[in-house]
């Protein structure tokens, strides 16, 4: 059974593989709803965006301490790559927050006694024990060109799997900082032991360009498939272990 | 052997770019202003004030460049310039696009050599589930419609 409600500006779906109880779903989405009150940068009363207004780090609660220690973390991890700071100096931690929104919604809904289900946010998505079809999770890669189309299909199994792109085709993409042309890399697909991170590496890739695929493919336990513009993929050296 | 491996999947890529190329010309004109269907219903827009230069009418818009509305992707905002030339969108670029990139860091790119290429192949297999960058590109659905609704002959 699957269930689709629009939350954090994405279609936050979860599918699973028996029936399950309508309360532990709500309880998903509620907290869904939750983290987007207390980190969306677009809700004026939401803590993130009273922080932009000077809110001192004295009365900040204790989720938004983790928070900024994991992006501190990550931003260490990917090279500067990954980076919460925008342009104007206010700070944005959403790139972080969706897959350690579901990695949390994962453990909460295991909480409850479920055990094969999956939860997609935006195309993030974290696979947790069998599948409807058998013992895996057939995910597929969708592709940058096409959206009706996948290019590769995954199995999963307790894995979680993250896409960071463009999905625009055969435009010009500049960086605006640089002017370098970003369109050269059109999609990097991450999968790891977890969403949380799968998502924050295949942001921080994304935004490397061509080097993306070798800081994944340097990540212990990691693989990647990356496409370019003219529809070349490179992929890591584990990658096909996973290819349906 | 290799090197004839990496020649083909060479020739095959061109290929492949050479259709997407011949893809785009035909596909350009068919995107449709004005569809208020397609509008991403949870992206919310700054208050940019959405600019356009025009000249001449001999299609289906006008000529000249727009600026399209700023627009929420929630990992940053998104804003398009739109070209439009003999009545047909020509040419779309990014004024502002969402990054985490910090400046002058270099990453050691050793490992690129050896990493496997092909050519993408789409699949219809049946899929429990689809990963893909959806937000930016419904941002950029609606800072691009915002240009061309200014465009609408």
């Amino acid at each position: 059974m699957q269930r689709t409600e629009h939350i954090m500006g994405m279609p936050i779906i979860i599918t699973t593989v028996k029936p399950t109880d309508g309360a532990a779903l709500d309880a998903i989405f509620d907290y869904f709803r939750q983290v987007d009150a207390r980190y969306s940068t677009y809700k004026p009363d939401s803590e993130i965006s009273q922080i932009n207004r000077g809110l001192p780090r004295a009365v900040w609660s204790t989720e938004m301490h983790d928070i900024m220690r994991r992006c501190e973390l990550t931003t260490q991890q990917t090279q500067g790559y990954f980076n919460i700071e925008r342009p104007d100096g206010q700070l944005d931690p959403s790139g972080l927050v969706k897959g350690w929104a579901i990695q949390q919604a994962t453990e909460l809904l295991h909480s409850k006694g479920v055990d094969d289900f999956s939860i997609d946010a935006g195309g993030d998505i974290q696979a947790s024990g069998n599948g409807p079809t058998g013992p895996e999770w057939r995910m597929g890669i969708r592709n940058p060109f096409d959206r009706t189309e996948v290019v590769k299909v995954i199995g999963l199994r307790d894995q979680g799997i993250a896409t960071s792109g463009t999905a625009i085709r055969g435009q010009h993409i500049y960086d605006p900082h640089d002017n370098r042309d970003l369109t050269d890399i059109v999609s990097l697909t991450v999968i790891g032991p977890t969403i949380y991170d799968a998502d924050r590496f295949a942001t921080a890739a994304f935004a490397m360009g061509q080097k993306g695929i070798s800081f994944i493919e340097d990540l212990e336990g990691f693989e990647g498939y990356m496409i370019d513009k003219h529809g070349t993929a490179t992929m890591t050296s584990g990658f096909e272990e996973y290819v349906r | 052997m290799k090197k004839a491996l990496i020649s083909a999947s060479v020739v095959v890529a061109f290929a492949l770019y050479c259709v997407h190329a011949h893809d785009e010309q035909n596909e350009a004109p068919k995107v449709t202003p004005n569809s208020q269907a397609n509008q991403p219903a949870n992206t919310t827009t700054r208050t940019t004030t959405a600019t356009a230069s025009t000249s001449q009418s001999t299609g289906q818009f006008k000529d000249g460049s727009y600026t399209g509305t700023s627009v929420d992707a929630y990992y940053g905002y998104i804003q398009v310039k739109a070209t439009v030339s003999d009545g047909k969108l020509t040419d779309v670029t990014f004024l502002d696009y969402p990054s985490d990139r910090r400046e002058s860091i270099e990453i050691n790119s050793q490992a690129m050599p050896m990493l496997k290429q092909e050519a993408i192949q789409s699949q219809t297999a049946h899929v429990d589930g689809v990963s893909g960058a959806t937000d930016t590109s419904a941002a950029f659905i609606e800072s691009l419609q915002a240009a061309l609704n200014q465009a609408k002959s």
